[in-house]
């Protein structure tokens, strides 16, 4: 069923979407730090995967080395610079990240050359599996979903069931009690934006099989991940899946749907042009209207 | 003042500098200069709510962009002698800068007055949010329109006609822009120093104080919002004639980006900051390139550092103050 | 490689004051192709193509010394346009080549042409510049875009393929494309597909052409997006029910590397094929393959063309290559041996060549493209009538 195949497309979109999402909401609710970078962890998240795949012929060797390079790389960004942003405005912390953009992606070019790299999931993977009797789907997509499913359960007991989580959620709201508790503040700062750039890392080793690697694919993916985390609330992560998974279906069966439509009255290049840009444009409508009608997100920092 | 000399001394080299380009037999110097000025107006305008306003405008760039379409438009339904078709009465375009500009920036406030009625009931985050989403909004629009080329941009075969002057040699082209940048800057002061600026400022500072003293701050803002953009708008206009093209990239979101970073490298809330800003910019952009290929690997740090320790912009460094106020 | 202005008048005071003997000044040419991105290996093979032809020729070209200044456009229509207007204005090039995309040189090389500066094309051949607004100084060393895809069409209906999906990107040289295609193909389209330029997922797509249910689907994807679209096609199972042709532009040597068995079999279009056989092409496949490790794709043959052209043309003006005038009248000549054997421009100054068609097989430990059979000879495009040069 085209349908089905396609919903499950937008729910792919949707759980990569999560996984920016989630980490982003995270360090924006928590330490109220506005993240270009995240999008230049995501891309040296898909290189490093990309590289120890190859290297090694085990893709998840490669996925683990991603995600660990991405939280190394996480914890030198905050130590450098972005421990000494958390009391500035949002403006500087905008300029700061964007600087680092400009670093990494010119870093990664220099070390890893300007031709894109192309990276194949694991043979196990590369087939299909038929989720109806005679409806195959690319077994590696589903595989993604079901690493979102898995990323978004152990952060639900992470935050709901573990100290850590507890910590987390009171240093979003109660900053200065916390630390007058006697817990180390800066630390637990360090190790949430670890845990972003982690997630980060992920998506952006997951990516790599289906996409193509290359300088600057952070800025495409961030963009869309500032909308999820507007759209689902900033600091929820339950909101970041919500909003991810309604953001990856909006998107994708209107650029599957569109198209048939319009090319009942228009020319073929023109109805694909004006399809692909309705589309584009359907999810900042959807965040501007979520933004005038419910301005705080669809749900609240760890509410309910 | 230190203020009064520098701006002066400013422009006066400025005024100085196509002769001089000439004498060294490089006059794509002047091309350069050009370039500077008008991102210089255009991050000049965004300074005007982003340094006195607090409005932090992360769609700025569709202004830009609508001013040079405006132009685009204009003059290629002119060269190919066709009625544009979205107008109740039948028009072919004009190619005349007294017509095009200030529809340029007409058209700019206009879309500004829509956009800012509805962000400026946001504040914060929320607000840079909402005017990055309506920015992208028109950036997508804009690439489906395949009658303007969409994504692929549209070439300018002339320049804007001003009677009495050549707009393609490119003294000419500078003197004009310059003379534009020199009036919008002026009239920014005017506003800024006025009983219109000093509201401003006090929103800036306590809105709810403004609101208590019976200020309609909503009014304020959404004003200076619309003249930001008319300002960014012309800018746009000028940008189009400089490049004899333009495309959707113009409104992009990294475009904002970038006026964003001349505001803030150049110093906010001082006017002609974001014009050495925009200066410092680019000419990295120019003088790095020539060096090495990986530039922005140079530029990068520099922007994060002068985030962390130059707080203030150059201009106050320059005029003598260390911190922003 | 740009020289920076400060570099270059410290270098002409030097000049001067060591009163040398004044050489011959060295002929400029700029080059403006892609090197980064998911499209840079076309750029890179071009360069390295022509810059093969000049190594071969101690830096010259006709027995002139050529400077090269090749800059990076990243596959972005604004940077191309600065790049181009640094070239003409700062830089003052004679000649100008290198772009790969036809979205990029619609919208560079009209101005350039009507500034009085050559260019001449080792790739993009827009409909538009071969037709109704050609120009004296527009030379097209590949093709007209629609070519390799017109010979698919006539390949396509030739084996009896009744309903076939059509994919290209929303650009010029995509929408060249399938009207190329369609004016030879003769049966039914089941679909026609305008993509996003740069687009990395197929899956709608993919999803929606196997509803359709095609006998065959032609598509043309260059650089990384080919490589996305063939293995998402291949995982997602189709390849063994549903053939894809193609034509070169979606299997040249480049994405066969990356993407491997899952291209096997499949048929694609060229004017060129590195297994060719003529003197001039034996030649240059092997020195190809010696300089720089990888067999030489169609693109490469291009810039390789593109030097040879310039060297042809430069042996008969000599030292007066600023004269734009005689270079001209030298590069219609086309008096030079091309590596794809028969080689004249037409009225438009594009050329009129014969198409032959490749099969995908593994040659050893790679994938590579085997020359088939030869679907035109004596071809030229479509537009060469609209053109009014000359």
């Amino acid at each position: 069923m085209l349908f089905l195949e396609q919903l499950l497309n937008g729910v792919q979109l949707g759980m990569m979407l999560f996984l920016m999402a989630a980490g982003l909401t995270l360090i924006f609710g928590i330490m109220h730090l506005i993240n270009l970078a995240h999008g230049s962890l995501y891309m040296v998240g898909a290189y490093v995967t990309a590289t120890v795949s190859l290297a090694s012929d085990s893709f998840a060797l490669g996925l683990v080395g991603g995600c660990l390079a991405t939280a190394a790389c996480g914890v030198l960004i905050e130590m450098l610079a972005m421990r000494h942003l958390y009391h500035r405005d949002h403006l500087d912390q905008v300029l700061a990240t964007f600087g680092i953009i400009l670093t990494a992606n010119e870093a990664t070019k220099m070390i890893f050359g300007p031709q894109a790299l192309f990276l194949n999931p694991p043979a196990w993977l590369s087939t299909t599996v038929n989720i109806l009797p005679e409806t195959p789907y690319p077994a590696y997509r589903l595989f993604v979903i079901v690493a979102g499913i898995v990323v978004a359960l152990f952060l639900r007991h992470l935050i709901t069931h573990t100290r850590i989580g507890m910590l987390i959620r009171a240093g979003a709201t109660h900053r200065e009690m916390v630390t007058a508790l006697g817990f180390n503040i800066s630390l637990l700062f360090t190790l949430v934006f670890a845990l972003g750039a982690a997630l980060a890392g992920l998506a952006g080793g997951l990516a790599g099989p289906l996409l193509a690697i290359e300088v600057g694919m952070g800025e495409q993916i961030l963009i869309l991940t500032f909308v999820v985390i507007i759209i689902g609330g900033i600091g929820s992560v339950k909101g970041a899946l919500v909003a991810g998974l309604l953001v990856g279906v909006v998107d994708t069966l209107s650029r599957a749907f569109l198209p048939t439509v319009l090319k009942t009255t228009l020319p073929a290049a023109s109805a694909d042009a004006l399809a692909g840009s309705v589309s584009s444009m359907a999810i900042y409508i959807l965040m501007a209207v979520v933004l005038v009608v419910r301005p705080q997100g669809l749900y609240n920092a760890y509410g309910t | 003042m230190r203020h009064r000399l520098i701006s002066i001394s400013l422009f006066l080299c400025l005024a100085v500098l196509p002769p001089i380009a000439y004498a060294l037999d490089d006059p794509f110097w002047i091309t350069i200069a050009t370039r500077m000025l008008i991102y210089g107006l255009a991050a000049m305008s965004l300074d005007f709510i982003l340094g006195y306003g607090a409005m932090v405008s992360f769609g700025h760039a569709a202004f830009f962009g609508l001013g040079a379409y405006v132009v685009g438009v204009l003059t290629h339904h002119q060269f190919y002698d066709e009625i544009i078709p979205f107008l109740p009465f039948d028009w072919t375009g004009s190619v005349s800068a007294l017509v095009q500009w200030p529809l340029a920036m007409l058209v700019a406030g206009l879309i500004a007055l829509v956009i800012g009625a509805l962000s400026l009931r946001t504040q914060g985050v929320y607000f840079i949010m909402i005017t990055l989403a309506f920015a992208q909004m028109l950036y997508f629009f804009m690439i489906g329109l395949p009658d303007y080329g969409g994504e692929d941009g549209l070439n300018l075969w002339t320049r804007s006609e001003i009677w009495g002057l050549d707009l393609s040699e490119s003294s000419q082209f500078y003197y004009v822009v310059l003379v534009l940048v020199g009036c919008w800057f002026l009239l920014s002061s005017r506003m800024v120093k006025s009983r219109f600026g000093r509201v401003l400022i006090g929103c800036q500072q306590n809105e709810p104080r403004m609101q208590t003293l019976g200020y309609p701050v909503m009014r304020y803002k959404l004003t200076a919002f619309v003249i930001s953009a008319m300002g960014t708008g012309l800018a746009g206009a000028l940008a189009a004639n400089q490049n004899e093209f333009v495309s959707p990239s113009l409104m992009a979101w990294t475009t904002s980006g970038e006026l964003m970073v001349m505001v803030i490298l150049g110093g906010m809330g001082t006017l002609l900051g974001p014009l050495f800003g925009a200066f410092l910019l680019l000419s990295l952009e120019e003088v790095l390139a020539g060096w090495t290929e990986h530039w922005m690997v140079i530029l990068g740090p520099i922007l994060v550092l002068s985030v962390l320790f130059a707080r203030g912009g150059l201009y106050r460094f320059l005029v003598g103050k260390r911190d922003a106020k | 490689m740009r020289v920076s202005p400060f570099i270059r008048q410290a270098l002409a005071m030097t000049a001067l004051c060591v009163s040398v003997q004044v050489l011959a000044e060295p002929a400029k040419i700029g080059m403006i192709t892609t090197l980064s991105g998911g499209g840079a290996s076309l750029g890179i093979d071009i360069r390295d193509g022509f810059e093969l032809a000049v190594k071969e020729r101690n830096g010259q070209l006709g027995g002139i010394d050529v400077e090269m200044m090749i800059v990076d456009d990243g596959r972005k229509v604004d940077n191309a346009k600065q790049i181009a207007t640094r070239m003409v204005e700062r830089d003052q090039v004679d000649v100008m080549t290198g772009i790969v995309w036809s979205n990029l040189a619609m919208a560079v090389i009209p101005g350039v042409t009507a500034d009085g500066t050559i260019y001449i094309s080792p790739n993009a051949g827009p409909s538009l510049l071969a037709g109704k607004r050609c120009h004296p100084n527009y030379f097209n060393v590949a093709w007209q875009n629609d070519n390799l895809h017109e010979a698919m069409g006539q390949f396509v209906s030739d084996q009896g393929y009744q309903n076939v999906y059509l994919m290209a990107p929303n650009y010029p040289a995509g929408k060249d494309a399938l009207a190329g295609f369609k004016r030879f193909y003769q049966g039914d389209i089941a679909g026609e597909v305008y993509t996003k330029l740069g687009q990395v997922d197929y899956a709608a797509e993919i999803a929606n052409l196997r509803a359709a249910s095609p006998d065959a689907v032609f598509f043309f994807l260059p650089g990384g997006m080919g490589i996305n679209f063939t293995k998402q096609y291949s995982q997602a199972g189709l390849k063994a029910s549903i053939p894809l042709f193609g034509p070169a532009f979606s299997f040249d040597e480049g994405i066969l590397k990356a993407v491997g068995d899952a291209a096997l079999g499949t048929m694609n279009t060229s004017q060129y094929s590195h297994d060719l056989d003529n003197p001039a092409n034996r030649e240059f496949a092997a020195k190809f393959m010696e300089t720089y490790g990888r067999k030489p794709s169609l693109y490469a043959s291009q810039g390789y063309d593109t030097a040879l052209l310039l060297d042809s043309a430069f042996q008969v003006v000599g030292a007066d290559f600023k004269d734009t005038e005689k270079l001209r009248r030298a590069l219609a000549k086309a008096e030079f041996a091309s590596v794809r054997g028969e080689f004249r421009f037409g009225n438009n100054q594009h050329p009129i060549q014969s198409i032959y068609v490749r099969e995908v097989i593994r040659d050893g430990d790679t994938v590579t493209n085997q020359l088939k059979g030869t679907v035109f000879t004596n071809h030229q495009d479509a537009y060469a009538a609209e053109c009014q040069m000359k």
